[in-house]
């Protein structure tokens, strides 16, 4: 007994700080169990985009830049999508602090840089599916044009712009330790897409409001899913939009995590 | 008690790296420090009983240890390594109070998903056997009760077959015969070299289950050994006798007597704390009209409470 004891042995340290795809499918597996972050996710933007009439005769015919408004409603609730179903991967977080997961896995070689790519890609393959649906029922219903490339252009914009959404989501999760902290955040996101463009088109709003708007975290994906279809040169301050806000929220989602590390 | 210290073997054989190693370590929270100074080697195969009242500092240290939290002043080492070293290589595992599961998963996916994050591991159908988890395998975790919990956690603990354990007042809210079951898979299972440590205020757990006791009180190692050694620390016997009408002056001169520590009266019940109970005896008998008379050696309780400082 004491020989076998004498030794440390040599046991290795996972690579890329425990960064596993059977870690990843497991937090997608949840997501896609969790049945109120389906219905915000999956069913809320397609149904949004039916009941704003993406499909309607009137949009069908009406031009919107290269394609019609039947497309530029496509792309908004992809967008929209998009933006919850990141938010909603990035803000699990806060429920895993609160059941006191997180400490768990601190107890585990779990780099918390790999576990937050971990987050982040979750919400990418959430996003991912939220705008193929819409998109999907776009191409099926027959009522979208636009140019082939646009589809293309616009949907891969729609999906990873929304990243922006990702950092938010972590942010929230690290700042709010609640279960319920989607309830906040449905409320939450319904205002930014209502101020950033998506449920409807900046002209409608006050020239303030329209001012106000454009430093909202939603109008700078938003504006820039849609450039395919409706852009003729690059909109600049829609890409300084989506840098800037990732930044932010991903700094303070770092900030928060120091905190909440040196405390427990 | 026959039983040798593993470590002290492992440390004539020629000083194996302690399992851990704290010096001088410190933790304070605003004006109170939960931890004070703390010095304290493990060496590895030890089953040691970190044994304090509640806001002993126990917790707090172990944290520490963890990499949980940082301390204040002083240096914790596991296997020679900082903290998270020795987690990220999966050297050192625990189970905590404060640890949580995820509702959502099974049992079985909590297990495989904590595999997947360390290089090494057992078989993860091996460890639901062996925990007794393989009929429940596929519930999910918010349909586990509280004792299927936390064999779930001691499994994901074990799962990387670490070389220290830590546990945390494992055995809180568990029945007597859950309790038993635990411990008796905990030794089972340190029997091959494993280093344990686990924090209680369950005196029975640390006299029973431990090979040393470390008695934590305001952060600091007040007494270190085996259950016998710290009996004898606080030697002296307990003396009771039945003596109608007794008051404060009789209890005085008996407080005044050699080698007394402490005289409580109870109605007409005197209990003297003493080394030297024979003569406290001889004096009852002798002078006083004390009749009943009985001579108690201490437990570990008195000598809990003694060291701890904490029975007035």
């Amino acid at each position: 007994m004491t020989a076998a004891i004498a030794t440390v042995p040599d046991r290795r340290v996972p690579p890329l700080g425990g960064f596993s795809l059977t870690f990843l499918r497991l937090e997608i597996r949840r997501m896609l169990r969790n049945r109120r972050t389906l219905v915000f996710v999956l069913i809320m933007p397609p149904a949004f985009f039916l009941l704003f009439g993406g499909l309607s005769d009137t949009y069908q015919h009406q031009v919107a830049g290269r394609g019609n408004v039947s497309a530029y409603l496509m792309i908004s609730f992809a967008v929209y999508g998009s933006m919850i179903a990141n938010t909603a991967a990035g803000a699990s977080v806060a429920v895993e602090r609160a059941l006191g997961w997180s400490r768990q896995l601190r107890l585990t070689p779990l780099n918390p840089l790999a576990y937050m790519a971990t987050k982040v890609l979750t919400a990418m393959v959430m996003g991912a599916v939220s705008v193929a649906i819409v998109f999907a029922i776009g191409a099926f219903s027959g009522a979208v044009q636009m140019p082939g490339w646009a589809w293309v252009v616009s949907a891969l914009v729609a999906w990873i712009g929304a990243i922006v959404f990702a950092a938010f989501g972590l942010f929230i999760g690290y700042l709010v330790p609640s279960e319920n902290v989607m309830q906040l955040l449905g409320p939450a996101l319904a205002l930014l897409a209502l101020m950033g463009g998506i449920f409807v088109p900046l002209d409608v709003l006050s020239d303030t409001l329209q001012t106000l708007a454009k430093f909202t975290p939603a109008y700078g994906v938003g504006a820039l899913a849609r450039a395919a279809l409706v852009d003729d040169h690059v909109n600049l301050g829609a890409i300084v939009n989506v840098v800037v806000w990732t930044a932010l929220f991903a700094a303070g989602a770092v900030w928060r995590f120091r905190r909440d590390t040196a405390r427990v | 008690m026959t039983q040798t210290f593993p470590g002290a073997a492992a440390q004539a054989a020629g000083r194996a790296t302690p399992a851990v190693a704290l010096s001088g370590l410190t933790k304070r929270f605003g004006a109170v420090t939960a931890v004070d100074a703390l010095d304290l080697t493990i060496e590895q195969g030890e089953i040691v009983a970190f044994l304090g009242p509640n806001g002993a500092g126990k917790t707090s240290t172990i944290d520490m240890v963890l990499g949980l939290s940082r301390p204040d002043a002083g240096t914790a080492e596991v296997f020679g390594m900082a903290p998270r070293t020795a987690v990220a290589h999966g050297l050192v595992t625990a189970v905590m109070q404060t640890g949580g599961l995820l509702k959502d998963l099974t049992v079985a996916e909590t297990v495989e998903l904590t595999a997947a994050l360390f290089a090494h591991t057992r078989p993860v159908a091996e460890v639901l056997e062996r925990a007794g988890l393989t009929a429940i395998a596929g519930r999910r975790v918010a349909k586990c009760s509280g004792g299927e919990q936390q064999r779930l956690r001691f499994a994901m603990a074990l799962l990387p077959e670490p070389e220290l354990l830590i546990l945390d007042e494992p055995t809180t809210g568990m029945d007597v015969e859950g309790r038993r079951d635990f411990w008796g898979a905990i030794r089972a299972d340190a029997e091959r070299g494993r280093t344990v440590v686990f924090a209680t205020h369950y005196l029975e757990e640390a006299d029973a289950y431990a090979d040393r006791i470390v008695l934590v009180s305001h952060g600091r190692v007040v007494a270190d050994g085996t259950a016998a050694e710290i009996k004898a620390q606080s030697s002296g016997r307990l003396v009771t006798a039945t003596w109608e009408g007794v008051g404060t002056s009789e209890a005085v001169t008996l407080r005044s007597l050699a080698g007394v520590e402490d005289v409580e009266l109870r109605g007409d019940t005197v209990l003297v704390r003493a080394k030297d109970s024979d003569s406290v005896a001889r004096h009852l008998l002798t002078t006083t009209p004390a009749r009943d008379l009985q001579i108690t050696s201490r437990g570990l309780e008195d000598a809990f409470l003694a060291l701890t400082g904490d029975n007035r």
